[in-house]
C-alpha cells in the first residue's frame, strides 16, 4: 500500500480500490519520493473556485456539481485529503446537541452509506453504531435530551443500561456507569477515501481539480470576488469558497479586503494500536466516554482512541509557519490523562501494543459551531470551515447547505446558528481566539447545562455602567462579545454557591430572579440593555423612508416620534431581523435590533439600500447606553427626573421623544420595554450614562427601584408570548406564523420585500404556528426544567420543537414557546395549521424523555394578574382538610 | 544565619537572662547534651552515619567556648533518608495541606500594575517567601518602588547574632539608597517640606507582607539620621547626575556608619538606647537589586546571593551569578582582608574559614565588635544598660584583635544590562544556596514560571510498548511535574524543592514533612533561615528597549 493520494484523477479509482489506514504511517515517505508529473494548466476563468481539497472542499464541489453548476475549479495546496481530513478519526456520529448539526450529520451518514455504490470508490463505510456513556446522572440527562431529538428525527436511538452496554461491547468496564445512549446507525468511514470519492464524483460532473496549487490571495473589486491569485497563475471567478480548514483564517486575511473567519487550530491526539490477540470485529460499536473525555473505535482489529483534554495546545497562533502538519510531535505526557481514561474504561487493553500516537491539528471556533456562509463584506466569498473536530460527521450536510446557499441564495434550512455573520470583527483577535479555543476544546466533552456561558474572552465590550453594576452584585453573561447582566446577587447571599448552580433542575438564582420580576411588576426595575444593535438611517430627501418602506414589512410612514415594531423580511416572508424603528424626523430613523444582528443586519441593508450618497446609515451601537425602566412606577421616576408629564395621555406607548433627564439633555426616551410591561427605554449618549443611571437610582429609591438582569427580562417576555429573533424567530419564520400579522402592513401602498409570500400565506394558511405552552403537571422544584429544543407532542404525535422557555413567576408555571406543525399521519406531508388544529389538541412536552402535559395558547394572557392562581391558598386548604 | 560561632539554640535560652535572646551561649555541657540527643537517634537507627556526624561538626565544640555552627549540608540527606527515622521517638507526619500552610505562611506576591492593559515596566512582578529555622527568624526582606526616581528596589538581609541589625537594615537601607539617587531639586523640596512642616513627598512605595514590620519606636531616630544624610547631600551638591553604583555604595556605607554612631551616642530613652545597641552589636548581610528599565544593579555585602535565570534558545535554563560571596571561599575577598591588615596578622585573620575564626561573612552591617576599637567597645558596654553588661558575648573581644576595623559594609556592585533572554532574578540568603546549586535553582524557577517541565519527550519509535507500560511511565513522569502546580508563588516553589528534594531532584513529600516538623530546637541544625525573592522580568519591554537602541 503505497500512497493513497492521487496525482491524476484517473488514479483515484485505482488507488482508492485498495486504500488502507496503514497509509497514514507510510505515506510520508512515499509522497516525497514520488516523481512530480506535469500538472495540467489552470483555466483562466471559472464560475467557482474552491480552496481546499479536504472533506469540506470536495463536499462543496460534489454538491455544487450535482445541483448543476459545472464550471468549478478546486485547488489544493498539497494533495487531496492530505490535511486534517487524512488524520481524521473517521467517526460519523449523529449524537449532536444542536438540531441543525444533527440534521447535517444525519444527511452525511446517508450520503456516505451510498457513496461507494455511486462512485465505485471504497469509502470504508461500516455501520457500527455508537455508544455514549454516562458516568453521572447529569450526563445521562444530557444524553436523554439528545435521544429525544434523535427519535423525533426518525433516527433510531435508545437509552440503555450498563448491562446492555456490556452486551454490546465486551471490553467496556461498566462499574462506574449509570447508563448510556446507543445509536445503532452511526458509522465509521475512511475519511480520506470519502473525500476522494466525493472528488471523483465531482470530477465526473466536470469539476476541475488541481493539486499542489496554493492561493496567495483573493482579488476583490467593489466588494465582489473577481478572482484568485495562485502560485501557478490567476483565475478569474465569480464565487470563491474558502474551505482551507485551519488555514482559513489566514487566507481570509491575505487579501486587501480581509474576510474574518474566526477559528484557531489546536493539537489533537489519538492513539493507534496493533491488533488484539483476538482482533476486534470491524462492526464493534464506537464508544464515546465524555466524562472520561475520550472516544474509542476499532481500527484494523486494534483500537483508535483519542479525546479532548482539559488543557489543549493551541497552535499556529502566529500564523502559518515552517512547521508542517507532518512534523508535529507525539506528546505522550500530554496524552497521559486520556490514556488513563482509556485504560479505566477498558482495563483489558493494558497488554495491547502501541503503534502510533497521531498528532493532528483540528480547528475550533469561538462558539463550538462550524462556520458557513457568505462574507458580510465581500460578495461571492463563501466560507465553510471550523468543524470543531466533527468534519466527517458534518461534511456531507454542510457541503449541501453551502451549495444550496450559493445556487439558490439560501439553504433549505435555517443555518443562522452556523452563519459566518454571527461573528463580528471583535472575534478576529488572535489572542481572543487562542484563549477561547482553549476553552472550547475541553467543552466538547464537558456537560452543558442550561444557560452555561463561556468564561474566556470576556469583558470585551461593556457598558459604561459595568463597574457600577458589577459592584452591586451583577452576574454576567456574554452576547456577541457584550457583557450583559443575568441577575443581581443581593448582598449577603453566598456567592460561591450561586456560581456553581449548574443544574438541569431548578437553579439557585430562582428566588433572586423571582424578586426582580416581582419588582418589575409592582414597582420599577432598571436593566442595562446597551448591547442591542442600534443603527441610524437618514437622508436628505425621502430616500430613507422609501427604502425602509420597501425593506420592512410594517408601515414606517408614521408621524415623527412614533416607534414601529417591524420585521425585516426576506423574499419568502421570513424574518431576517426583527426590530423596533423610531422615526426621529421626517428623514431619519433610529433602528434597534438584537445584539447579534450587528453584522448580519448591516450587511443585509448595505446590500439592498440604494447606492446613493444622500442616504446614510450609521452603526451607533457604541454611542448609546440603553437603560430599560420596567414597571408601573417607571412613569413616576421619569417624570420627576425630567419635570415632564409622562402619563399615557402625554407619552403614549410606542412613542419616542428626546428630552432631558437630570442634568443630561438629548436622552432618547421610548415607551417600549421589550417585555410587554409598562415602562421606558432611555437611549443615553454614553458620556451621560453614569449621571443618568445615578439620577434614576436616586430618584427611584422612594419607588422601590432596583437593578434587574436579563433572566428577569426573559421570564417577563416569555410569559407575555414575546418572540425574540435568533431564538424563536428566524429566516424561515414569517409574521403570519407567529401571530404577528398586526406588525405587517400588507396594504401600505407600496411593495415590500416578502409581501407576495405573506399574501399567499394569508390566503392559503400557514404550515407552522408559534404557540405558547403552559406546563401543567410539572413540579418546578423537583422536575427537570425545559430549556429549548424539546419535542412537542400533540395527541401523542410529534408536531414540533420548543424554541425558548422560562418560568413565569406570575403564572407560577413553566412557559415554553415553540412551533406546531401538522404532519399528515400517513405521508408525513406538511399540512396547513389552523387555529382549530392548535386548540383541539392534547399537548405534551418531552424533557429528556419525560413528557409533561401542556396547555397550548395562541394569544398571550390579556392580564396576568387576573389569571394568577392562588396556589398557596389551595395547598393550604388542602392540608387543613387532612 | 548564625555565622558567628555562637550558635543559638532556643532550647537553652530558658536558663539564660533576657539578653540570651540576642547573644545566647552554648556551654560545653549543653552542647554535649544536644550531641547526645542527636547522636542517640543516629546510633540507634543510622549507625553508619553517627561518627561522621559528630566529628565533622562538633569537633571544635569541646575545645572552644563558642560552639561551631552545625552546617548540615551533606549529612542530613542521609539522616532524613534513613527509613528507620520514622520509628525514632520524635515522629511527625504532616499532611500535604499542613505542609502547604507552613510553606505558604510568609509568601508574598506583587504584580506591577498595568496601565491601558500594558505593563511598561521591565519588571512583571515578584514573588517572595521566607522559611524560618531560627525562632524568631533572623532573615529579613524588603521590596519597594522608588517614587521620585524610576526603578524598583529588592533586597534580602541575613541577620546573625539576633535579628535586630537585619530588621534595621531592612527598614532603613532603601531610604538611604533612594535619597542617594534623588536629584538635588527633589532633595531641596523634601528638606523645605520638613522645614515648614508640610507633607513630605513619598519616596518609596513598600511592597510588604503583613509579617514584615517596621519599628514604630525608632522611626523618629531613623528619620533624623536620614535627614542629616540628605542635608549633607544638599550641601555637597555636586551638580552631577547620580550614578546608581555610587549611590548604592554611599547608601550602604552611610547606613552602617549611622548604625555605629547611634550606638556610640546612645539615646535618653532606655528602650531606644538598648535597641540601637542591639542593632550595632548584631550583624546582617545584604543583597540588594535596583532595577530600572534594562539597567540592573546588584549591591551585595556578605554571603547572600543574586542569580539571573537565563533561558537559552533551546528553551533550557542557565544561571548567571550577579554577586560574589564575601566569605572565605572567595579568594579575592580573603586577599582583600589580608591586604588591609599588617602581615603579622596574616595567620589569625582567617581561621577555620571564618573572619578572626568567628564570623563567616567577610562583610556585614553592624557587628561593631569587629569594627570598633577595644577601648570604644569597652566604654560603650560599660556605660550601656545592664543587660548588655551582663552578656558574655558582647563583652567578649575577638581574639587577635589588633587593627580594627576588620569588617566593612561596603557593597560590591555589579551592573548587568538586561536582555530578553534574562527571565528572572533570584535573590536569596545562604539558606537556599547551601542546599541547592544555582543551576538547579534556575531550572526549577524557570520551569515553574513557564509552566513547562523540561523532560525529554517520549517517543515510541519502533519499540514494543504496551498501553499499560506507557501508562506506568507517564504516571511517574506526571508525579514529578505535579509539584510545579501546587504553588502560586515561585519562591514558595523553590523552598519546597530546597527542603524537600530527594536524590532524583523531585519533591519527596515524606522528606518535606519531616523537615518541616522538626522541633524548633532541632530545625536550625538541619536547615538555615531561608529568604527568597524571585523577580520576573518583562521580556517584551526589555526587547522593546533593545530594539529602540538599534
Amino acid at each position: 500500500a503505497a500512497g493513497m493520494f492521487l496525482r491524476l484523477l484517473s488514479d483515484v479509482r485505482w488507488r482508492a480500490a485498495n486504500p488502507t489506514w496503514r497509509g497514514v504511517t507510510c505515506c510520508r515517505r512515499s509522497s516525497s519520493s514520488t516523481a512530480e508529473p506535469h500538472p495540467a494548466a489552470l483555466p483562466a476563468q471559472a464560475q467557482v473556485v474552491i480552496c481546499g481539497g479536504g472533506i469540506m472542499g470536495t463536499s462543496v464541489a460534489y454538491h455544487l456539481s450535482k445541483m448543476g453548476w459545472k464550471d468549478i475549479v478546486l485547488l489544493e495546496q498539497g494533495r487531496l485529503a492530505a490535511g486534517t481530513t487524512r488524520f481524521c478519526a473517521g467517526i460519523v456520529s449523529t449524537a449532536r446537541q444542536v438540531s441543525l448539526e444533527l440534521k447535517m450529520a444525519d444527511y452525511s451518514n446517508k450520503l456516505y452509506r451510498q457513496l461507494e455504490q455511486e462512485t465505485g470508490v471504497n469509502t470504508g463505510y461500516v455501520k457500527t453504531g455508537s455508544i455514549s456513556l454516562a458516568q453521572t446522572q447529569d450526563r445521562l440527562i444530557s444524553l436523554k435530551r439528545i435521544a429525544s431529538s434523535l427519535k423525533v428525527m426518525g433516527i433510531p436511538c435508545e437509552i440503555i443500561t450498563p448491562k446492555q452496554v456490556a452486551q454490546l461491547h465486551p471490553l467496556i468496564n461498566i462499574h462506574d456507569l449509570v447508563g448510556a445512549m446507543y445509536v445503532p446507525e452511526d458509522a465509521l468511514v475512511s475519511s480520506a477515501n470519502v473525500s476522494l470519492a466525493l472528488a471523483t464524483a465531482a470530477s465526473r460532473n466536470g469539476v476541475q481539480i488541481h493539486e499542489r496549487t496554493s492561493i496567495s490571495h483573493v482579488s476583490v473589486q467593489k466588494g465582489r470576488v473577481t478572482g484568485v491569485e495562485t502560485d501557478r497563475g490567476q483565475i478569474r471567478c465569480q464565487y470563491f469558497v474558502n474551505c482551507a480548514g485551519q488555514w482559513a483564517y489566514e487566507l481570509g486575511h491575505s487579501g486587501e479586503e480581509p474576510v474574518n473567519i474566526p477559528l484557531h487550530a489546536c493539537e489533537h491526539f489519538y492513539l493507534l494500536t496493533h491488533p488484539l490477540k483476538e482482533p476486534l470485529p470491524s462492526n464493534l460499536p464506537t464508544v464515546v466516554d465524555p466524562d472520561g473525555r475520550i472516544y474509542i473505535r476499532n481500527w484494523q482489529g486494534g483500537i483508535l482512541s483519542g479525546g479532548f483534554e482539559k488543557n489543549p495546545k493551541p497552535l499556529f497562533t502566529e500564523g502559518r509557519n515552517q512547521l508542517e502538519i507532518q512534523n508535529l510531535q507525539e506528546d505522550w505526557d500530554h496524552f497521559e490523562p486520556l490514556l488513563s481514561a482509556l485504560l479505566r474504561r477498558m482495563p483489558d487493553l493494558e497488554a495491547l501494543q502501541i503503534m502510533h500516537l497521531v498528532n493532528c491539528p483540528e480547528s475550533f471556533t469561538p462558539d463550538m459551531r462550524c462556520i458557513m456562509g457568505e462574507s458580510p463584506t465581500v460578495r461571492g466569498y463563501f466560507v465553510l470551515a471550523g468543524m470543531n473536530s466533527a468534519g466527517i460527521s458534518y461534511g456531507g450536510g454542510a457541503g449541501k447547505y453551502l451549495a444550496e446557499w450559493m445556487v439558490n441564495g439560501y439553504p433549505s434550512e435555517n443555518v443562522w446558528p452556523l452563519d459566518l455573520k454571527r461573528f463580528g470583527t471583535l472575534q478576529s483577535s488572535r489572542t481572543f481566539l487562542r484563549h477561547r479555543v482553549m476553552e472550547v476544546m475541553p467543552l466538547m466533552c464537558d456537560l452543558k447545562v442550561p444557560r452555561w456561558d463561556f468564561q474566556t474572552g470576556r469583558q470585551l465590550r461593556t457598558s459604561p455602567l459595568y463597574d457600577r453594576l458589577d459592584a452591586q452584585g451583577a452576574r454576567w453573561m456574554e452576547k456577541h462579545g457584550f457583557e450583559r447582566v443575568k441577575y443581581f446577587v443581593p448582598p449577603g447571599k453566598d456567592l460561591l454557591d450561586l456560581d456553581q448552580s449548574k443544574t438541569f433542575y431548578k437553579p439557585d438564582w430562582f428566588d433572586i430572579v423571582g424578586s426582580e420580576v416581582k419588582c418589575c411588576k409592582e414597582a420599577v426595575c432598571v436593566i442595562d440593555m446597551s448591547s442591542f444593535t442600534k443603527f441610524e438611517i437618514s437622508s436628505t430627501g425621502d430616500q430613507a423612508l422609501a427604502s425602509l418602506q420597501y425593506l420592512f414589512s410594517n408601515d414606517l410612514d408614521v408621524p415623527v416620534g412614533h416607534v414601529v415594531h417591524t420585521g425585516m423580511l426576506n423574499e419568502k416572508g421570513g424574518y431576517e431581523n426583527d426590530c423596533s424603528i423610531a422615526r426621529l424626523s421626517k428623514r431619519s430613523f433610529f433602528m434597534i435590533s438584537p445584539t447579534d444582528q450587528q453584522v448580519h443586519c448591516w450587511a443585509w441593508l448595505k446590500d439592498r439600500l440604494p447606492d446613493d450618497s444622500s442616504l446614510t446609515m450609521e452603526d451607533v451601537t457604541w454611542k448609546y447606553t440603553a437603560l430599560n425602566l420596567i414597571g408601573p412606577r417607571a412613569v413616576d421616576v421619569l417624570s420627576e427626573l425630567s419635570y415632564a408629564p409622562m402619563t399615557a395621555e402625554h407619552f403614549p406607548s410606542l412613542f419616542c421623544k428626546e428630552m432631558s433627564v437630570g442634568y443630561a439633555n438629548g436622552i432618547r426616551v421610548m415607551s417600549i420595554t421589550h417585555t410587554g410591561e409598562p415602562g421606558f427605554v432611555l437611549y443615553i449618549p454614553i458620556e451621560y450614562a453614569l449621571h443618568v443611571y445615578n439620577e434614576v437610582m436616586n430618584m427611584g429609591q422612594k419607588y422601590g427601584i432596583r437593578n434587574a438582569g436579563y433572566y428577569a427580562l426573559r421570564s417577563l417576555r416569555i410569559e407575555k408570548f414575546f418572540a425574540f429573533w435568533g431564538q424563536d424567530l428566524d429566516a424561515f419564520t414569517t409574521p403570519m406564523e407567529c401571530g404577528r400579522e398586526f406588525q405587517v402592513k400588507l396594504e401600505k401602498g407600496m411593495q415590500f420585500v416578502g409581501q407576495e409570500a405573506l399574501l399567499e400565506q394569508k390566503q392559503n394558511g400557514v404550515y407552522k404556528r408559534f404557540t405558547m405552552f403552559i406546563l401543567e403537571d410539572h413540579d418546578t422544584d423537583t422536575d427537570l426544567w425545559p430549556w429549548w429544543g424539546e419535542p412537542i407532542f400533540r395527541n401523542g404525535r410529534y408536531v414540533g420543537k420548543t424554541t425558548s422557555s422560562a418560568y413565569s413567576y406570575t403564572l407560577e408555571r413553566h412557559v415554553c414557546l415553540g412551533f406546531v406543525h401538522h404532519f399528515d399521519e400517513k405521508t408525513g406531508e406538511e399540512l396547513v395549521v389552523t387555529t382549530d388544529f392548535i386548540n383541539q389538541g392534547e399537548y405534551e412536552i418531552d424533557i429528556a424523555g419525560q413528557r409533561f402535559q401542556a396547555k397550548a395558547k395562541l394569544y398571550p394572557f390579556s392580564s396576568l394578574f387576573t389569571q394568577r392562581r392562588r396556589k398557596e391558598e389551595v395547598e393550604l386548604s388542602g392540608y387543613q382538610r387532612e | 544565619a548564625i555565622p558567628v560561632r555562637g550558635s543559638r539554640l532556643p532550647l537553652l535560652s530558658d536558663a539564660m537572662p533576657a539578653p540570651a535572646h540576642l547573644f545566647p551561649l552554648i556551654r560545653n555541657c549543653e552542647i554535649s547534651r544536644i550531641c547526645s540527643t542527636v547522636c542517640y537517634c543516629h546510633h540507634k537507627h543510622v549507625c553508619c552515619l553517627s561518627s561522621h556526624f559528630a566529628h565533622s561538626h562538633f569537633r571544635y565544640a569541646p575545645q572552644k567556648r563558642f560552639a561551631t555552627l552545625y552546617r548540615p549540608k551533606e549529612d542530613f540527606n542521609h539522616f532524613i533518608h534513613a527509613r528507620d527515622y520514622a520509628s525514632t521517638p520524635q515522629r511527625f507526619y504532616l499532611t500535604p495541606p499542613q505542609v502547604n500552610s507552613i510553606l505558604k505562611a510568609n509568601e508574598y506576591s506583587f504584580k506591577v500594575p498595568e496601565f491601558d492593559g500594558k505593563n511598561v515596566s521591565s519588571v512583571l512582578g515578584f514573588d517572595s517567601n521566607q522559611l524560618p529555622a531560627n525562632a524568631p527568624i533572623e532573615d529579613r526582606r524588603s521590596a519597594a518602588t522608588c517614587l521620585q526616581t524610576r526603578g524598583m528596589l529588592l533586597g534580602v538581609f541575613d541577620g546573625h547574632a539576633g535579628c535586630a541589625c537585619a530588621q534595621a537594615v531592612s527598614e532603613r537601607l532603601f531610604y538611604y539608597i533612594a535619597v542617594s539617587l534623588l536629584p538635588h531639586e527633589t532633595l531641596l523640596e523634601i528638606e523645605n517640606a520638613v522645614e515648614s512642616g508640610r507633607a513630605l513627598l513619598p519616596i518609596l512605595q513598600w511592597h510588604k507582607h503583613p509579617n514584615d514590620y517596621f519599628s514604630k519606636e525608632a522611626s523618629k531616630l531613623y528619620f533624623n539620621s536620614l535627614r542629616t544624610y540628605w542635608q549633607e547631600l544638599i550641601d555637597l551638591n555636586s551638580g552631577e547626575t547620580t550614578d546608581v553604583k555610587e549611590a548604592l555604595i554611599n547608601a550602604f556605607k552611610r547606613l552602617d556608619n549611622d548604625i555605629s554612631l547611634e550606638a556610640q551616642v546612645g539615646d535618653p530613652n532606655s528602650f531606644l538606647n538598648y535597641l540601637v545597641l542591639r542593632v550595632a552589636f548584631s550583624g546582617a548581610t545584604a543583597c540588594v537589586a535596583h532595577v530600572d528599565g534594562v539597567d540592573l544593579h546588584i549591591a551585595n555585602t556578605g554571603d547572600s546571593r543574586a542569580m539571573l535565570g537565563v533561558q537559552e534558545e533551546d528553551g533550557s535554563w542557565s544561571a548567571v551569578n550577579l554577586s560574589y560571596d564575601h566569605n572565605a571561599q572567595n579568594e579575592q575577598e580573603v586577599e582583600r582582608v589580608k591586604r588591609e591588615h599588617p602581615k603579622s596578622e596574616e595567620k589569625t585573620l582567617v581561621k577555620q574559614d571564618r573572619l578572626l575564626g568567628l564570623l563567616m561573612p567577610f562583610r556585614a552591617f553592624g557587628d561593631v565588635k569587629f569594627k570598633w576599637s577595644i577601648e570604644l567597645q569597652k566604654r560603650v558596654i560599660e556605660s550601656g544598660p545592664d543587660q548588655l553588661n551582663e552578656n558574655e558575648y558582647t563583652k567578649f573581644i575577638p581574639p587577635n584583635y589588633h587593627t580594627p576595623p576588620y569588617l566593612t559594609a561596603e557593597p560590591e556592585v555589579i551592573y548587568h544590562k538586561l536582555r530578553p533572554q534574562d527571565k528572572f532574578l533570584v535573590l536569596a540568603t545562604d539558606g537556599l544556596w547551601e542546599t541547592m546549586h544555582r543551576q538547579d535553582v534556575a531550572r526549577i524557577v524557570g520551569e515553574y514560571l513557564t509552566g513547562v517541565h523540561h523532560q525529554q519527550p517520549i517517543a515510541v519509535g519502533g519499540y514494543k510498548v504496551t498501553l499499560g507500560q506507557m501508562h506506568g511511565l507517564l504516571t511517574e513522569r506526571r508525579a514529578r511535574i505535579s509539584s510545579v502546580f501546587e504553588d502560586q508563588n515561585a519562591a514558595t516553589h523553590l523552598i519546597r524543592h530546597a527542603v524537600g528534594n530527594n536524590e532524583f531532584g523531585a519533591v519527596d513529600h515524606e522528606r518535606l514533612s519531616k523537615m518541616l516538623s522538626l522541633p524548633e530546637e532541632l530545625a536550625r541544625m538541619y536547615r538555615d533561615d531561608m529568604t527568597i525573592i524571585v523577580v520576573q522580568f518583562n521580556s517584551h519591554v526589555i526587547g522593546a528597549y533593545q530594539s529602540e537602541e538599534l
